[in-house]
Formats: structure tokens, sequence, C-alpha cells
């Protein structure tokens, strides 16, 4: 069975979030409304210093105030986890270097930031003042800060007992090097650029923060704790520390957003659990918006370059990429993978048969970085989209022309890419043609020559971005050949209770996307109730005990397709039971509005509600038959799902200050089919603005001394409604063949693509003025110092 | 993220938060909207041992008008400024400078009193103050004293007031002629990077985070009182100035920034 748009019911409807009245009034509980009378409190001393060593740790100042208790070095809670580190999940090459990563550094402090002492206090105010109290005293050592500086000749190493920076170097080329030579060597047209990604912070709007509540009598431990990732954190807290995993509970309660950085097993979820297993009471921290800014994983941090090779016409040919990619002074859960989610993206949507991608990633007295909303696919499509457009500017023909020129045709699908990927299905070019149209290019380009000719310094520009990025994470064979430490499987429960209401357990972890909406949408379509009688669980091992959590745009296409299959289970047993009533053979049974009737015999139906009641009593049902109605799916996808889309974005820039104003935003998406458009808008509204913020404002600024100058949110621009552009958005969907419902995922899709359709287009307002690159973030000073130096030096 | 600890006491008139500050000292720091000194206490940037919050005196919110002069209780917020037809009627350019501070939580908070003695030169009402050649009403234990705009600011964050003083009063003459404000700033809530306040025609022309203070631009009101025309007179904006130099502009980008803003405003404001 499959989900059509033209079906009655919830699926496809504007349906209002479930979530949204606890959350719009306060009573939803995240970490930090947890009251647990007694706990202790944590605060962490961190490192001022990008790299130097701890000479001593004086706490008795701190040790003064009223409420601080103990003071402990890195020494001091070394028999907690002995030389147990924190786990980094992705080997991504046998000879990758993976130092040992402390909750709480020994001997040495490597990024500003790394957590040095811990102060333990009656409360958080305590804490904090304990902490601001502790005096360490550091021998400063060279740090490495910037990406391009880790690999040059004679750079500090960031950890000593490496022979260099380099963490490692993984390529995708197979044989195919000479073939790519000669591709390059053939070429009418060769594009060769470098791009910057910044280091971004996260910043969801609210911080980390976790809870360790053990039970002393019988061993077991509660860890509550904001986070994406419940089920794969109790396993690593599990391996890390050696607690059974049978005596491990983890709980995420309501979690304010994540985008990637609450997809961690972090150094205070560790120590807190630690601490409460060795203390018998519960341990708890809170972190702060500033501490926020280090603490935890950022995002981003590459140096790209890219090679295009064209024929006359501007046909791709082959497309050659070196990265360098900044892991920061550690790796977390996934650091080194993020990259490689990109690697096999670098073709963007075009057939191009020759690919080369190769990654050399590097330590750096930085904050770790991780997957961050996109998690290496932003990279990728900022770096193919830049180039298609210079490849435009070298062939004489307009972005949409080039991109067209070169898209995987409609026809093509399945398509396997030279990459290595088999794209499940797409219209690349129809979905272009309905951006187009939407955005009124015809007359953006009419008023940009008008003002142009008129020397008017407020320049228009057009920007495009075509994407397709990979989501349902992930066949777990397919993880195996890449060295990922688990599978990318997902679970779902099904069952329907006495008064036919139904309860579904999930795996997938929500953290603000509308999990408890969406599947219920889907169970009441598929059983004929009420979505309101469809109640999801969610995010508590004890309740929902195997998972693989939420990342990577993966929940619906494979969380969601668990509940979908789950519920098919449901429903076959119900109808054998239906049969069994009905005196009929399964087979000339029809199911639909909650009924299943005997086809050509209308009279003799039996609703879902009298099966329910039947399965419960169980007091006649088909011999051999287990009661209750209630199923178990563990799905693995046999393949990614390739969401993709063209977005354009509308730029007005005043030459005389920088300033680039975002005029308008048209995005055409094809996410498979649609569950809930409301929730669909509401992800790439934000995923938009964060991708528009990746190229306008944000921007984790380090001096050489390795310090945040960007630490707090007035200097690192979030943007908000105010700096919003009108969005206005359409789609087009081609259903996925990869899962039943046809469905693919958005989570990160305008995060994707809005990087590079706004620099596109700021480039493009410029490029009359000799301008072909502006570095993100496009502030108003760097647009004018682009201006001013394309105009032959600064006014 | 979280302050240093700190007493607090509500002050029931200006002449007992005055006795207060008197009994606690430099330790001591009025409390009023919040929205300055509450963030650099969270920064831990500010320790105040007391503050002593003057947030509750509402007989120090008002706008009044006569005798060609604005008065302005200190603590008015910017919103109130912001919707006052009184105001905006005797004095636009306060109004509508009001109305790009911050957000709208920031200005049913903030006070005009908490803005000029906070003195930051990135500050949005001190300059409009400036340019319109207002008078800052100060108390103390001796009694009131009345400074003009352009000798109050001292420095970054310090003006002429005494630890034991607090602002009671703004004035500004109910302006004539024409007026305009420039305000560059990145997202719509945050301090001006450049800002230019053009009031009386151009008789005052100030500039907002060109220096240590909020700076009156004496060289363009004496161009433009020598005949030149607002493109010569905002040329010579940024003479003279120290710029700071932060992660959203060097010294010489803000330089240009102020010619660029001071041109447009005195177009806006209509300076020939
Ligand atoms: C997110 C955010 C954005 C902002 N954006 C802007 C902006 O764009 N432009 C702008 O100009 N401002 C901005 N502000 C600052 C805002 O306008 C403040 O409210 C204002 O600067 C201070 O006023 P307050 O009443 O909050 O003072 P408080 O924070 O209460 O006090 C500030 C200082 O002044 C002292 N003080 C207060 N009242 C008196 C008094 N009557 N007499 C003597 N001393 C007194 C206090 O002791 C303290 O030292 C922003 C603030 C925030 C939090």
């Amino acid at each position: 069975m499959t989900i059509t748009e033209d079906a009655p019911g919830h699926v496809g409807s504007r349906r209002l979030r479930k979530e949204d009245p606890a959350l719009l009034t306060g009573e939803a509980k995240f970490i930090d409304d947890l009251a647990l009378p007694g706990a202790i409190w944590v605060g962490v001393v961190r490192s001022s210093e990008a790299h130097a060593n701890i000479v001593g740790i004086d706490g008795s100042a701190a040790l003064e105030i009223d409420g601080v208790n103990e003071v402990l070095s890195g020494e001091d809670l070394a028999p907690l986890w002995g030389e147990g580190a924190l786990p980094c999940a992705w080997p991504v090459t046998p000879d990758m270097k993976n130092p040992a990563h402390l909750p709480v550094a020994r001997g040495t402090a490597k990024y500003v930031g790394d957590a040095v002492a811990v102060v333990l206090a009656d409360s958080r105010y305590a804490a904090a003042d304990g902490a601001a109290a502790v005096v360490v005293d550091y021998e400063p050592l060279p740090a490495v800060v910037e990406i391009e500086d880790a690999v040059a000749d004679g750079a500090p190493l960031v950890h000593a007992d490496l022979e260099s920076n380099e963490c490692y170097t993984w390529g995708l080329w197979g044989d195919n090097a000479p073939a790519i030579e000669a591709a390059f060597a053939e070429a009418a047209h060769v594009v060769s650029e470098r791009y910057l990604q910044q280091r971004l912070i996260p910043a969801p709007m609210e911080p980390r923060g976790c809870a360790a509540v053990p039970s002393p009598a019988g061993g077991e431990l509660t860890l509550y704790s904001a986070t994406q990732i419940p089920h794969i954190l109790k396993v690593m807290t599990a391996v890390v520390l050696g607690i059974p995993e049978n005596k491990l509970r983890v709980v995420a309660p309501s979690v304010g957003g994540g985008f990637g950085c609450k997809l961690n097993v972090y150094a205070e979820e560790i120590l807190c659990s630690a601490l409460a297993m060795q203390r018998g009471a519960p341990v708890r921290w809170t972190e702060g918006r500033a501490e926020a800014a280090v603490s935890t994983i950022q995002g981003r941090g590459q140096v790209q370059h890219i090679e295009l090779a064209a024929d006359a016409d501007g046909k791709v040919t082959a497309v050659r990429v070196k990265l360098l990619a900044d892991m920061g002074a550690y790796l977390q859960l996934v650091t080194p993978g993020v990259p490689l989610l990109g690697g096999f993206l670098y073709h963007g949507c075009y057939d191009i048969p020759n690919y080369m991608f190769e990654c050399t990633s590097v330590f750096t007295n930085r904050t770790p970085t991780d997957a961050y909303r996109g998690a290496g696919r932003p990279e990728a499509t900022y770096a193919v989209e830049r180039a298609m457009d210079s490849l435009a500017v070298s062939v004489g023909v307009s972005p949409e022309e080039i991109r067209a020129r070169n898209f995987i045709g409609a026809d093509a699908f399945p398509y396997e890419s030279a990459a290595g990927l088999v794209f499940d299905s797409g219209d690349y070019q129809t979905v272009l043609d309905k951006a187009v149209a939407l955005a009124d290019i015809d007359g953006r380009r009419a008023e940009q020559a008008q003002r142009r000719a008129s020397g008017s310094s407020k320049r228009i520009g057009v920007g495009f971005s075509s994407y397709v990025e990979m989501c349902g994470l992930a066949p777990s064979r397919v993880l195996a050949s890449l060295d990922y430490g688990a599978g990318g499987w997902e679970a779902a429960t099904v069952r329907i209770s006495p008064t036919c209401k139904v309860q579904v357990v999930t795996g997938s972890t929500p953290h603000g996307q509308g999990h408890e909406t969406c599947w219920s949408m889907i169970v009441a379509d598929q059983l004929g109730v009420d979505p309101d009688d469809v109640e999801v669980l969610h995010s508590d091992t004890a309740v929902s005990p195997t998972g693989l959590d939420t990342y990577g745009s993966r929940s619906l296409a494979v969380g969601g397709t668990a509940v979908y299959m789950a519920t098919e289970k449901v429903i076959d047993k119900a109808r054998a039971i239906a049969a069994h009533q009905l005196e009929a053979s399964e087979d000339d049974l029809e199911f639909s509005g909650g009924v299943f009737r005997v086809r050509g015999t209308p009279e003799a139906e039996v609703p879902l509600a009298g099966i329910a009641f039947a399965a419960f009593t169980a007091h006649d049902l088909p011999d051999g038959m287990e009661p209750n109605l209630e199923a178990h799916v563990t799905y693995d996808p046999p393949n990614f799902t390739f969401p993709n889309g063209t977005h354009i974005a509308v730029v007005e820039v005043d030459t005389d200050t920088g300033d680039v104003d975002l005029i308008d935003y048209v995005a055409v998406d094809d996410c498979g089919v649609q569950i809930n458009p409301l929730v669909v808008e509401g992800q790439v509204h934000g995923g938009i603005l964060q991708g528009a913020a990746q190229a306008l404002y944000e921007d984790a600024v380090y001096n050489s001394d390795g310090q945040l100058v960007s630490a707090n949110l007035g200097d690192y621009l979030v943007p908000s409604a105010a700096e919003a552009p009108r969005f206005r958005l359409d789609s087009h969907a081609t259903p996925s063949p990869t899962n039943p419902m046809g469905v693919k995922g958005v989570g990160e899709a305008g995060t994707i693509a809005a990087a590079p359709a706004v620099i596109n287009a700021v480039v493009d307002a410029l490029r009359d003025l000799g301008v072909t690159d502006v570095d993100m973030p496009a502030s108003p000073q760097t647009v004018w110092r682009a201006i001013a130096d394309a105009q032959g030096g600064a006014s | 993220m979280i302050p240093a600890a700190f007493d607090y006491e509500v002050a029931e008139s200006a002449d007992h938060a005055i006795s207060l500050l008197g009994e606690h000292g430099d330790d001591a720091k009025l409390l009023a909207g919040g929205h300055s000194l509450i963030p650099m206490m969270r920064y831990r940037l500010a320790t105040p041992s007391v503050l002593v919050d003057v947030g509750r005196l509402d007989d120090l919110r008002y706008i009044r008008t006569g005798n060609g002069t604005v008065s302005i209780g200190a603590l008015t917020r910017h919103s109130e400024l912001e919707h006052s037809a009184a105001l905006a009627e005797a004095c636009p350019m306060l109004a509508s400078v009001a109305a790009l501070v911050g957000d709208p939580a920031v200005r049913h908070r903030g006070t005009l009193g908490g803005t000029i003695a906070h003195a930051d030169p990135a500050s949005d009402l001190p300059a409009a103050v400036l340019a319109l050649g207002g008078t800052i009403v100060a108390r103390g234990p001796g009694g009131s004293r009345e400074i003009a705009a352009t000798d109050f600011f001292t420095g970054y964050f310090e003006s002429v007031l005494a630890d034991d003083e607090m602002i009671t009063e703004v004035r500004v003459p109910a302006s004539s002629g024409g007026w305009n404000y420039q305000k560059f700033n990145r997202r719509a809530q945050d301090w001006a990077i450049v800002g230019v306040a053009v009031a009386g025609g151009g008789a005052g022309v100030s500039l907002v985070n060109m220096g240590s203070t909020p700076i009156r631009a004496s060289g363009v009101e004496a161009a433009l009182a020598g005949g030149a025309s607002a493109a010569e007179a905002a040329g010579v904006a940024a003479d003279g100035l120290e710029p700071p130099d932060d992660l959203n502009a060097d010294a010489e980008y803000r330089s240009h920034l102020a010619r660029v803003l001071t041109e447009r405003a005195l177009n806006a404001a209509g300076v020939a």
C-alpha cells in the first residue's frame, strides 16, 4: 500500500502540531526543570588557554564559598574512568589517529573550553561561583589555530605524542585517476576554486544539560540528558564506564533543539554518571549559554578545493575535490565522518562521469567539530553550486542553463553516480523550472540591468542553488563499508488497546521535529482512527528500548517507515481475526476507514474496535493465535533517500556600505511524499534561515591565540525572524521507491541549499564590478572590501 | 552566565535611592531597566554587591512638554518614548530613535535615564540627546544639578555622574528644523555599528560608536555653518576620530560608514 497524495485522510493535511500546547504554555519539562532534591551540582572549570600544561590547580578560594564542597582535578577524577575515553564511533580509516579524550583533562589543556577541573556544590549558583574562583596555573604552549597552519611545515603539535596534526586522509576515486586526468587535459573549460567553510556554533534554543540519578540499592542509574540520542548514549555510557546495560536507563526530556550538537556523548554526561555511581547521589550539570559556545561541538570548518572540467558546451566531465577539514582538538562521536557524508555528493545533482574526492582532516587547538545541520552536505553543495556558477560565466550561459545542461535526467532513475550511490528518484529540471517561474527571474534580471545602467548603488543579484542530499541514514551494510560503528535501522512497536486506542513506540527521538504529530497522522490513516487517539512514546530507553535516534533527516524515512510497517503487521493480524469472526477468507476482506468488510457483501463487516476488544479478551481467536494486537518492526532501509530541490535567493546589495538585504527567497523542494506540509514548511523555513545565517551572519571567530572572540550572542550573530527573508515555497514530489510511503526527509534541506544560493546572489549582484568571490559570512565589511579590492584598492 | 551574589534593595523614592547609594558606597549600583547592567553581571563584568532598584519609581516616568522644552523622567521606558503622541509632536527625532533601540522586549524594560547613565558610545539615545543639545538633571545628596549633554560623557562607559548621584530627568529643546537618524547594524536587535543623528537642520550632528563616547561631529557642524554642501560636510565626519575596531568593523570601514551615513542623514534631514 502506498499513501498517495489524493488519498482522503490526514496524511497531506496541515494538521496543527500535537506537541505545541505543552511547549507554548510552559508545561513541557526540559532538563533544567527536573526537581532533584539533594543533587550535587557540577561546575566545570574550563581552560582559558588554547594549549597549555596544567601546572597547578588551586581550589582554596573556591572551597571558602558557602555551598562549595569539593574541587577535583583531572588527576583526582582519574579513578572514575582510568584511561577510558570519550567515544568516537567512526574510525574512518584503519590508521586514523584518535588521541585519548578524557572527560576532564590531565596534564595538558588542548582548547579554550577544555574541562580542567570540576567543582561540586549544593546549588547551581554555588557551582558557578566555585568554578569562577578556582585558580589554574598554566604554562602556555604554542597553539595551532587555523586549518592550513596545522599542516604547515614546523607546525606545533596539538598532540605531542603524534608525528603530525593529521588525523586521517580518506579518498574516493577507485581506479578512476587516469580518466580524471584525461578529462581535465581535454577540457574546454576548467574551473578551479577555493572556498572556506567557517566554523559555526550550533546554538540551539536550549543549551545542554544532564542529571544522573542512581538507585544505589539495586545499582541502577538513570541518566537524564538534553540529547538527541538516548539509545546510543546508553550503549556508549555502558561501554565507557562499564555499567551493565541492564542497569542503565537514559531519558531525554523535552529537548529544545539540537541541530546535531546533541548527537554526541559528552564529557559532562560521563562525568555526572560516574560521580553519581560513586557518590550514590544525583549529580547534575546545566550548561550556560556562554559556556556552550566552547564546550559544545561546533560545525563546519573546512578549506575546500574544487575543480570542474567541462567540454565546450559546459557539460561537466569530471569533478576533483580536495578538502582540509578541522577536527578540533579531539574526536567526538562522529567528528571524522562528517566530511565523508559530503564526500559522495560533490557532483551535486549533475551527471558527472568522473569523480575524485580526497579529505585530509587535521587537529587544531579548538573546540571539537562534529555534525551540524546537514553535516558534510551543506559543504559539498556549497562548493559545487558556487563552482557551477563560475563555470556558467566561463561558458557564457546563465546559471539555470548550465544546470539544465548537466542535470541527471528525470528518466535516468535509479541513477548510479560516479561516487557509487544509487539515487532513488527525482525530476531536477521540473523543480528548477518551477523555481524560475516562481522567482520571476526575467523580471529580476530586468531590474538588475536597469539598476546597473542607472549607476544605482543598490544592486540586485539572483543566486541559484540546486541540491541533492542523501537522507534516511542508513543501510547498515553501507555504514559497515564506511567503518561506522553502528547500524542504520530503526525500531517501532504499535499496539492497539482494548478500547481501540493506539500506542506507538518509536526509537526515533524528537527534539522539536514533530514526530508525535506525524506518526499519529500516518497510523491514523492506516487504521482509520482519529490522530488524537494515537499516543506516541519515545525518548526513554525504559519505554522505547530499541532505537537509533534522530539525526541526518532519518526520522521519517527510517523511523516513520518502521512505524508504518509495524502498523501494517497489526492490520494483518486484525485481518485474520476479522476473517475468523466473519467466517470469510482473509483474501475476501477489504479494510478501510477502520472497518473490515467482505468484498461484495457490504453488510458483513466488523470494526477494528470490535477486533481490538476480541484480541484483548482472547475468548475467540483463531487457533494458535496469541492474544492482543501488537507488532514490532525493526526496519533497515535498503538505500538512502535523495531529497533535492532548487532554491533561488534574491539580494539587494548596497555598494556604498556593503550591506546585503535578502529581499526574496524561493524554494522548490522534492522531499518525496509530505506527511504534513505545515511541518515540512517549518523545517524548510528554519533550515533556510540557518543556511542564510552561514552565508551572511554567523562566524565562530578565533584570534591567533586560539581564543573564541565571538563567544556570546551579541557577537555571534544568530539571525532572528526580523532578518528572515520572505519565504516562498513550492514542492514537486517524486515519491521515493525506497520505502512504502515514498518519503525522503526534509530536516536539513533548507540549510544545505541556502548558503550557496545567497552567496551566488551576492556575487551575481557585484559581478559587473569585478567581484568573483565573497567569503562567508558576507558581512557588510567583507562585501565592501570585496568591492573595493575588485575596483583596485580601498576607497 | 550566573551573576556573582548580590544584595537587593528597593528604593521608595529618588532620595531614598540616593541615600542607599551613600550608605553602600561604590559597591552599590542603581538598577533601572536592567538591560545593560544585568547582562554585564551575568558575564561578571560587573559585580556590584548591592543593587538599588529604582525601576518602580513611577513618579519619574513622564513626558512633559511646554515652553519649548521636553522634560522626560529618567525611568521613562524606550517604548513610552516610541509611542508618545506628545513626543512625536514636540521632538519626533527622539521618538523615532527610541523605536530603533534593540527589540520590543528591550524597549519595554530599558529606560532613558539608564541608557544615558550607562554612557555606551554604541547606544542610540545618548547620541540623539547630544545632537539635540539636551540637558541631564542629576540629583545627589546635596540636591540637583543640570549638566549639558555635551559635558556629560567623559569616556567609555564613563560620565561626570558621581557614585551617589542619580539621573532624574532628561530635557531636550522642542525641535525645529530637519532631523534624521541613520542606524547601521546587521540584525534588527543590535547596537549600531555606526549611527548618525542630525538635529536642527544640521545645527546638531552626532555620531554613534565612533569613539569612546557619543561624539558631537563638530567638524561637520562647522562645515555646514560655513556653507559646505551635505556631501562636503559629510566628508569630514570621521576626521580626527579614533573609531573602535571590532568583529563588525575595523576603523577604516567605520570611518567610511560615518561619511556615507552622515551624507545620507544630512540629505534626509533636508540639509542642502
Ligand atoms: C538584547 C539587547 C539589545 C539592545 N540593543 C540596544 C540598541 O540597539 N541600542 C541601544 O541604545 N541600546 C540597546 N540595548 C540597551 C538598552 O537600551 C538598555 O536598556 C539601556 O542601555 C540601559 O537602560 P536600563 O534602564 O536597562 O539600565 P540598567 O541596565 O538598569 O542600568 C545601566 C547602568 O545605568 C545605571 N543607571 C540606571 N538608571 C540610572 C539613573 N536613573 N541614574 C543613574 N544611573 C542609572 C545603572 O546603575 C547601570 O550602571 C540593548 C539591550 C539588550 C539587552
